[in-house]
């Protein structure tokens, strides 16, 4: 069977050639400290499963003590010309954006159709990961494609794919750290913490008080998280469910769904929702780290004021 | 309460933006020591979670078809698109963006586009070439502004387009928490109820992109 193994070697075997370029790269004044970072995330992918938990923590010590000290910089491939890019923007046409258009397809295509194949009764591919599945073959058919029609030199994918990587720098594992980070909360008990202590604050009497509380509270909430699945459980339980549904009568379903998206609101304005807000920054070069965010609370405010009325005016 | 610090440790690390992997780190140890879990067994778990949430990152292997792309002019081919659309500005495309990716996430289809995929190398190169286009060169702040606006709409399109899908996996961690707590709810009750918010996302940010087409308007005539 197919399943996340396949997408991780992928993945693994990538960073591990973004290693190998960063450590010959002479542009680079850092490129040592480049090298370990991806090597690092090269065994994490390929080989994580075998390292046991101590050691994959010892790994993340690893990555976190070389971003934290500064050590990766920014290699310089060989790459083309803003001219050249125009004048073969012009020749090729909009047949450029056929392979990147395939990945996002095969990914669609793999979901709906490769569901139920099978071989001697046992399913060809993960029903459970079916999407990030597709998706890794969607990228080596578009490689496949793309190379075919470019002709590029051969280690043209992974250098371009380093020069990315380079761009974002630590900030690609910030997303996975930040998840291991709930993990380690919820291991802790800081859910149920934050919920009595939210649930203690809570004047009784005013149904709008009640229902503000709660969206508000999964904004915030979600703030600190970086993640609304993460305060979800936590502020439904201590506000959603016993006030709001429970005391005023509201309907459990509108409740909850509106309160899921007044979390979104928070994921809006938040750098712990690193792969939203921060991530984009450095892929596109902003000199701020939070202008996403600027640019979002403008709607993220109005928003959650609206999603509070929404559900005082629905849900009762 | 003592397990809270790691909370403190976060928001402390992040307004004196200290590296952020090293913030979440100390949070992640704190928190566990003040659980009352010695030092190795944090370690242990914090390196547990982490391979278990390798999926978040393997988005990353897109970028060799892009950077590929990219050196043969993917960029510069969606600039020259809407540079030949004179109806273009700014927040005309990116209300375009906001609909197609709203209405695609609600069917389902929220990884077609994303950060990596689309913003950088279509979506942000076709809203700068619509700013220049409509008011000339522009500086280099101006430039950012618009740039975050693009990864800005794409944001707000999937958060508020996804959860009308039944089977997206927010909704579905509504239902099973709900059923845990012995409400019954079915997806497509919880997913109804997200198309007010949808509409009202959509009216807020979609006005905000004409308010920006203003003041790119505004600060081209007075550079002039």
């Amino acid at each position: 069977m197919i399943g996340l193994p396949f997408v991780y070697t992928i993945a693994g075997l990538m960073f591990a050639a973004f290693a190998g370029l960063s450590a010959v790269d002479r542009t680079n004044r850092k490129r040592v400290g480049n090298a370990a970072f991806w090597g690092l995330m090269a065994v994490s992918f390929i080989a994580g499963d075998a390292l046991g938990d101590l050691g994959n923590g010892l790994l993340v010590l690893g990555l976190v003590a070389l971003a934290g000290v500064g050590a990766l910089g920014r290699g310089a491939p060989v790459t083309t010309t803003i001219e050249g890019r125009r004048a073969e923007a012009g020749a090729r046409g909009n047949r450029l954006f056929i392979p990147a258009l395939i990945i996002p397809l095969t990914a669609l295509a793999g979901t709906l159709l490769l569901a139920d194949i099978g071989v001697g009764g046992a399913p060809l591919i993960d029903p459970k990961q079916l999407t990030l599945v597709s998706l890794g073959f969607g990228v080596l058919i578009a490689l496949a494609a793309a190379m075919a029609w470019l002709r590029p030199p051969a280690l043209a994918p992974l250098q371009e794919g380093r020069r990315l990587i380079d761009s974002v720098g630590w900030a690609a594992v910030l997303p996975q750290m930040l998840a291991a980070l709930g993990a380690v909360f919820a291991l802790a008990g800081v859910g149920a913490v934050v919920g009595d202590l939210v649930g203690g604050v809570i004047p009784d009497g005013s149904r709008l008080a009640a229902v503000a509380a709660y969206t508000v509270g999964m904004a915030l909430f979600t703030m600190v998280m970086g993640n609304a699945f993460a305060a979800f459980p936590v502020m439904t339980a201590a506000v959603g469910l016993p006030l709001v549904v429970r005391q005023f009568g509201g309907d459990p379903a509108i409740v909850a769904a509106i309160g899921m998206l007044a979390g979104f609101c928070g994921t809006l304005m938040t750098p712990m929702a690193a792969n939203f807000n921060i991530v984009p920054a450095a892929l596109l070069d902003l000199k701020d780290r939070n202008g996403v965010i600027k640019a979002q609370i403008g709607t993220a405010l109005p928003l959650l004021v609206a999603n509070t009325l929404l559900m005082y005016g629905l849900a009762f | 309460m003592l397990v809270l610090s790691g909370i403190a440790v976060v928001v402390v690390g992040f307004l004196l933006r200290l590296n952020p992997l090293l913030v979440v780190t100390v949070a992640a140890l704190v928190t566990g020591l003040a659980g009352g879990l010695d030092l190795p067994t944090v370690i242990a778990a914090f390196g547990k979670a982490f391979n278990d949430n390798r999926y978040v990152s393997i988005i990353w292997i897109v970028l060799p078809v892009i950077g590929l792309l990219e050196r043969h002019g993917l960029q510069e081919r969606a600039r020259q698109v809407i540079g030949g659309v004179k109806a273009a500005t700014v927040g005309r495309l990116l209300i375009v963006y906001l609909l197609f990716r709203q209405v695609t996430a609600a069917i389902g289809l929220h990884s077609i586009a994303g950060h990596a995929q689309t913003v950088r190398p279509l979506v942000a190169p076709m809203t700068e070439a619509a700013a220049e286009n409509k008011h000339g060169d522009i500086d280099a702040d101006t430039r950012d502004e618009v740039k975050a606006y693009a990864a800005a709409t794409d944001n707000v399109g999937v958060f508020f387009g996804e959860d009308i899908f039944i089977a997206m996996s927010s909704i579905l961690l509504i239902k099973g928490f709900l059923e845990s707590n012995g409400i019954i709810v079915t997806p497509l009750s919880l997913s109804v109820w997200a198309i007010p918010t949808a509409i009202v996302a959509f009216v807020i940010h979609g006005f905000r992109l004409l308010l920006l087409d203003r003041k790119l308007a505004h600060g081209a005539k007075a550079a002039r």
